[in-house]
């Protein structure tokens, strides 16, 4: 009895690595401000260090849905679900680059972070988290735009459809978000250790992207390939994503719901795997 | 113990030297495939034995051997130790930068730690912005940074420039900012590293009296690493000394700096004494053939360790004279440790000197060392030797030198510290007249 006392007196007990899942959520939580602090900065210095600002936001999805539109609209011809060219590639870019954006930024987190890691604690799990956050922002000024290109085909008398599906928007958007941060941190995990991956994630996520559906619909798959599309987590949001706003599309409902189990997958292992690094990365880099 | 802050229990931590893994993950495939066909691993180094291989790839460094201390609510805790004792792995810990290999520290309450100025400052941010995220990234709250704002402000001396980017800052202003934001952090513990090695000397006065301002109104816990003696005098109440990973001493500031000072063992390269090296041949060997010079004592014997001024040394040369050649010149050099020179004492200096009246064979030289103007530092000392208009039997070369630190153990200065700036610092008579 006197020595359960004895330990509830410690407010922290410093020991070595131990648990699989080690992280605090409560401690998270207690450096919310640091985490929206980092949101901020990133993006003020986004804003000042570029001479166009956020207009390059707007800018770099405008320009790939021309080139898209260009490339495999007209050149190669691919099907777009009877949709607008225009409307279709971007649906596919504005929500892509949100996943790929925060994969991208999170998978150098230890190495980029390192000098700041070397000095002070905090949650590590903070910087990860900022650009989720960070990226939403970007997200959220795409997303207007694709709004008002929405708006502009719809009076233009295209045939869009939104649809009911747009409610399950903001399960998509937390659930690209957590597979964005579950794969990213995964890849920083083990980018402490292997640096030559650093080079892989460029040229992954290129890759990833034309093994979504984004250039062409999934309806183009035929039905004895459509399980690998499955094992793809991201296909079903994407094309869930379209369908809601233009409503052309084919969503399975099983597939979402593995899509979905594989984000939960995927986010657990990375978590589990940052709490192993986060504590001795710094001895190794 | 009930009023242990912190208490640090059989704290080891091992650093693995060598090769962790090959660093790249296509080695690490090629390393686990020839394992599994039984071949030789093509990364491993050639000629080296399985077992060397592993000797080598698993040696291991103890950077802190089985530490445990007990650190009182409201102590101003120095810890001191030479280079690489485990100061610095120590703060780490404590910081919750690494973690250790063994044992467990327990602390009550926030620890805020400050192993650097300015962690997390951001170039193209202003100064405001830069204090709400350099005082969150310390674990402040935005509301605890709101109360403090004017306050960190103030005592950094810049409100002109609150909304200038610190890229436009000086040095100076970014350095005050920095402290400013760390010493308005309001944490239980505070844990500093040698970040008052920074700034002007007014500003690391103020700093130097920010940090006693905290632990004696407010009773807060701090842990100090420097190697500024007189700043651990000043404002630590106790101190613990580190040698190599090992707890060696723990007590009241002044008996470890003592202990620290006069410890032979812990002082770097022991002897100071340098030999002129067999192989080597020097010109005019047909003059003068130097066999060594050294720092003495009193009695005549080679010094090991630290130098005081309370003490008399001596750098004594010993050669051995073939010729009397009146233009035979021996100087000390003497370097700060920044390695510019100092001045130079010159045999001749005094006049006098005059080879030609002296007896060929073994001599010794001695001069004294200036105690009374050295300041508490590091410095280098070189021998040369020439023969005037001719040329060099031992030139400035960084061959001949010897390293020593200085400390001004008796002083008669109340307001001495190490702030003090400049390498020398004579000690010369005033006078007032009025």
């Amino acid at each position: 009895m006197k020595s359960v006392e004895k330990e509830t007196q410690w407010t922290t007990v410093i020991r070595p690595r131990s648990g699989w899942f080690d992280i605090n959520l409560t401690e998270l939580w207690r450096y919310r401000d640091l985490i929206l602090l980092f949101v901020r900065r990133d993006f003020l210095a986004i804003y000042k260090q570029t001479i166009l600002g956020p207009i390059w936001f707007l800018l770099q999805p405008v320009l790939m849905t021309l080139m898209f539109t260009v490339v495999f609209g007209k050149i190669a011809q691919l099907p777009t679900d009877g949709l607008p060219q225009v409307l279709f590639y971007m649906s596919g870019i504005v929500s892509w680059n949100y996943f790929a954006n925060c994969l991208n930024k999170i998978s150098d987190t230890f190495v980029s972070n390192a000098a700041i890691f070397g000095k002070v604690y905090f949650p590590r799990l903070a910087i990860p988290i900022s650009v989720v956050l960070t990226n939403l922002l970007t997200f959220a000024i795409q997303f207007v735009l694709f709004l008002a290109f929405m708006l502009y085909f719809y009076l233009g008398g295209s045939s869009i459809k939104p649809n009911a599906w747009i409610f399950l928007i903001p399960i998509l958007l937390v659930q690209m978000a957590a597979l964005g941060l579950g794969v990213g941190i995964l890849i920083s995990s083990m980018t402490t250790k292997y640096r030559d991956l650093t080079f892989v994630v460029t040229f992954g996520v290129q890759l990833w992207m034309y093994a979504t559906p984004i250039v062409y619909p999934m309806s183009r798959i035929p039905a004895k390939w459509q399980w690998v599309m499955a094992l793809n987590p991201m296909a079903s949001v994407i094309e869930t994503f379209r369908y809601a706003f233009l409503g052309a599309g084919s969503i399975r409902v099983w597939q979402l719901g593995l899509s979905f189990g594989m984000t939960v997958v995927l986010l657990t292992i990375g978590v589990i795997l940052f709490s192993r690094i986060e504590k001795t990365f710094m001895d190794t880099v | 113990m009930s009023d242990a802050i912190i208490r640090i229990e059989n704290l080891s931590k091992e650093y693995r030297l060598g090769v962790l893994s090959h660093g790249t993950l296509y080695r690490d495939v090629q390393s686990w495939l020839a394992k599994i066909r039984g071949k030789e691993d093509p990364n491993s180094k050639i000629g080296l034995s399985d077992s060397d291989h592993l000797k080598g790839t698993n040696q291991r460094f103890l950077a802190l051997k089985d530490i445990s201390l007990d650190i009182a609510q409201g102590d101003v805790l120095g810890i001191i130790g030479r280079n690489g004792a485990g100061k610095s792995t120590l703060l780490k810990i404590l910081s919750r930068v690494t973690a250790p290999t063994r044992g467990t520290i327990k602390i009550k309450g926030r620890v805020a730690s400050l192993l650097e100025v300015g962690t997390g400052f951001h170039q193209e941010l202003t100064g405001r912005e830069n204090i709400y995220l350099n005082g969150a990234i310390l674990g402040m709250t935005k509301k605890e940074i709101d109360r403090k704002f004017d306050e960190i402000v103030d005592f950094a001396e810049i409100e002109k420039f609150i909304d200038t980017p610190v890229k436009r800052y000086s040095s100076g202003m970014f350095v005050r900012l920095a402290f400013a934001v760390a010493a308005h952090l309001d944490p239980e513990i505070l844990v500093v590293d040698e970040v008052l090695a920074v700034g002007d000397i007014n500003f690391r006065k103020k700093c130097m009296g920010k940090m006693k301002d905290i632990s004696t109104s407010s009773g807060r816990t701090i842990l100090f690493v420097s190697h500024d003696m007189s700043a651990i005098q000043n404002i630590c109440s106790s101190a613990v000394l580190l040698n190599k990973g090992e707890l060696l001493y723990s007590g009241s500031a002044a008996e470890t700096i003592k202990k620290y000072l006069s410890d032979i063992e812990i002082n770097e390269n022991g002897k100071k004494e340098w030999v002129a090296p067999a192989s080597k041949q020097y010109p005019f060997e047909d003059v003068v053939r130097i066999k060594r010079f050294y720092i003495a004592n009193e009695n005549g014997e080679v010094v090991k360790g630290r130098l005081f001024n309370s003490k008399h040394y001596d750098v004594v040369v010993e050669a051995d004279l073939v010729y009397g050649d009146p233009r035979l010149i021996f100087a000390v050099n003497y370097y700060d440790d920044s390695h510019s020179l100092l001045f130079s004492a010159d045999i001749h200096d005094a006049g006098g000197t005059d080879f030609s009246k002296i007896k060929p064979g073994g001599i010794k030289l001695s001069v004294p060392v200036p105690v009374d103007i050295l300041w508490n530092r590091v410095y280098e000392i070189e021998l040369i030797c020439a023969l005037h208009h001719t040329g060099w039997v031992l030139q400035p070369d960084n061959q001949s030198r010897i390293k020593f630190e200085f400390f001004r153990d008796v002083d008669l200065n109340p307001y001495s510290n190490d702030t003090r700036l400049g390498a020398l610092a004579p000690i010369l008579e005033w006078t007032i007249s009025s």
